[in-house]
């Protein structure tokens, strides 16, 4: 027979209390400010507080589908987020399967060990190292390009470069490390696979096709839907620190949006009113991202 | 799997890619360094790649000589041990409990939990509930907001879910109450999750920087991200240059810029060849969530 609720609070009762402060968090630190986002339907007064403010509905909303602003804002933080997955889906794989063919195991080792690095350092180290390389007049892409008989190029004050740093510099980051899980999966592949396909007279080049990519199409599956599902989860600090006054036409992404308009300029209600129309959006995809992972791949998030 | 065989042209294309993969991983450190570490002469001439030349320590030295670099370092330091300190707590405590098959309304807690992965109020909200709490200015606005990390309390508690029932069974046959058995079994066994998540959560609080941002204006409290984004980012080091010629320094923009972004990086770049062992375990673990 099952206990009744109450003796089952009564032997869990160490438990409950070890979570009681885990609770608190998350109530105080998510789950308020979450409820915070009712200040996009008010008229956010510094002096009455989020909750005593005057309502005023839809005001937020329409204001910011008025502003001819917008929808760049929109259509930058989309095609960031489209380009980036686009770049960076098929790059750690492509590097994974490197790794994986590589015969000198204490090289691979090495070059796998060095790779992780860039995704350990600080979005403000990668910034200012990227700001450095790029400056016109002393960095030292530009110092080649300029020994190769070509102009040196603004890169950081161009608006068309923009999303070409962002997205290469992120590749830079984070290939090595998100070689991780495929290598897990790759090195899960039965060796009597590989036995069985040369007896078939298999090359190295079918053996690589027919054995080692089918091995990591799960794994290639689950990492699709799920970053599929984060496709707007793009990195404040990078954007905010990489883009400036003259790339805003590319560079300005929701997030930089809110926070110039918001904590700067002190629209609260306005910017709340962006961000979560956006943050909205996020919750489908991911929402629906894990509903298609469950199915096709058996697992989830969570 | 690779037959022993000999070698052929794919395995020599491969040695170069992946000998590209390393250079271009290291290339910019290496750069950062050498530029830091020449004299003013040949950076000037941009004549430093992978090298330096001319080695002389004055622009790190001059770097070492501004003031709100320590002030960066000794905060970023107190909140780095004051912060792994709670969130390790606040995390054993949570993933342990969840752990429990059979914890009353653990499905539910877990369902409050992890549905703040997916959503979350944005960035007004956080600063003004933030700013109500009275955590403006001060050092609690680096600890507390961030807290627990869901990913990290995923990742412990999948591990102690594997821990072996008959081994917890065996110390409470010696006694051992329900909390007793934390301490003396759990956490000991639980090594090598408690090194990763704990190396998780020092390298985040190392490299936070938006919290920083919006919830600091006292520059005593600054970070050294946030102090490295104003030196080099925004551009304040034009007086830290001041300061190294008037004693007689000659230092360049460039490489004093640059010895900022080394010192601080340094840490990490010191400490990586150590922990990046676990780094790799933990991205396992982390990657089959239960």
């Amino acid at each position: 027979m099952k206990p009744t609720v109450f003796k089952r609070l009564k032997r869990d009762r160490i438990y409950l209390l070890l979570l009681a402060p885990v609770l608190l968090y998350y109530i105080l630190f998510k789950y308020v400010p979450m409820f915070g986002i009712v200040i996009s339907f008010k008229d956010y007064n510094l002096f009455k507080g989020v909750w005593a403010s005057e309502w005023v509905g839809l005001k937020y909303y329409e204001w910011f589908l008025r502003n001819p602003d917008a929808w760049n804002i929109i259509r930058n933080t989309l095609l960031l987020g489209l380009y980036r997955f686009l770049f960076l889906y098929p790059t750690p794989i492509m590097l994974a399967v490197l790794f994986y063919l590589m015969r000198w195991k204490r090289y691979r080792r090495l070059v796998q060990t060095v790779s992780y690095m860039p995704f350990f350092m600080s979005q403000v180290v990668i910034s200012s190292i990227l700001i450095m390389l790029l400056s016109p007049s002393t960095g030292w892409i530009n110092q080649m390009i300029k020994w190769a008989g070509f102009e040196p190029i603004y890169f950081l004050q161009k608006a068309e470069w923009f999303r070409t740093i962002y997205i290469a510099s992120d590749i830079w980051q984070q290939v090595g490390f998100s070689t991780i899980i495929y290598l897990a999966a790759l090195a899960a592949i039965d060796p009597q696979l590989y036995e069985a396909a040369r007896m078939d007279g298999a090359g190295r080049w079918k053996q690589t096709l027919h054995v080692t990519l089918p091995g990591i199409v799960p794994a290639m599956v689950i990492v699709f839907i799920l970053q599929l599902g984060g496709i707007l989860e793009l990195s404040f600090d990078k954007a905010f620190l990489l883009g400036n006054v003259a790339t805003l036409e590319t560079s300005d992404i929701i997030s930089t949006y809110v926070y110039r308009t918001g904590i700067i300029g002190g629209s609260y209600s306005y910017a709340s009113a962006i961000d979560l129309s956006m943050a909205v959006i996020s919750l489908l995809l991911i929402y629906t991202a894990n509903r298609v992972s469950r199915k096709v791949g058996e697992t989830s998030l969570w | 799997m690779v037959r022993r065989g000999q070698i052929r042209i794919f395995d020599i294309v491969n040695f170069l890619l992946l000998a590209f993969v390393a250079f271009a991983s290291l290339f910019p450190f290496i750069h950062m360094a050498s530029v830091a570490l020449s004299s003013p002469e040949y950076v000037v001439r941009n004549v430093v790649g992978l090298w330096p030349r001319g080695f002389q320590w004055d622009a790190v030295s001059a770097a070492l000589g501004d003031k709100r670099l320590w002030i960066g370092y000794r905060n970023t330091l107190l909140y780095l041990v004051l912060g792994s300190c709670i969130s390790m707590t606040l995390t054993i405590m949570g993933a342990y409990a969840l752990s429990r098959k059979s914890l009353i309304f653990g499905k539910a807690v877990m369902m409050i939990i992890v549905f703040t992965i997916m959503f979350n109020g944005g960035m007004i909200p956080f600063y003004l509930v933030m700013k109500s709490y009275g955590l403006m200015d001060t050092i609690w606005a680096m600890v507390l907001p961030s807290a627990i990390n869901t990913y990290n309390l995923i990742i412990m508690r999948t591990f102690f879910q594997g821990l072996p029932v008959e081994i917890e069974e065996s110390g409470r046959i010696d006694g051992l109450s329900d909390f007793g058995l934390l301490p003396s079994i759990i956490i000991p066994l639980s090594k090598p999750v408690l090194m990763t998540v704990g190396l998780f959560y020092a390298v985040e609080i190392w490299n936070s920087f938006s919290a920083a941002l919006l919830l600091l204006r006292d520059p005593n409290l600054f970070p050294l991200q946030l102090m490295i984004r104003n030196l080099v980012v925004v551009g304040q080091s034009g007086d830290v240059l001041e300061t190294a010629a008037a004693s007689g320094k000659t230092v360049v923009l460039e490489s004093l810029k640059y010895a900022l972004i080394l010192l601080g990086s340094l840490p990490i770049i010191m400490v990586y060849p150590f922990i990046q062992k676990h780094f790799e375990q933990g991205a396992l673990i982390g990657s089959v969530k239960g």
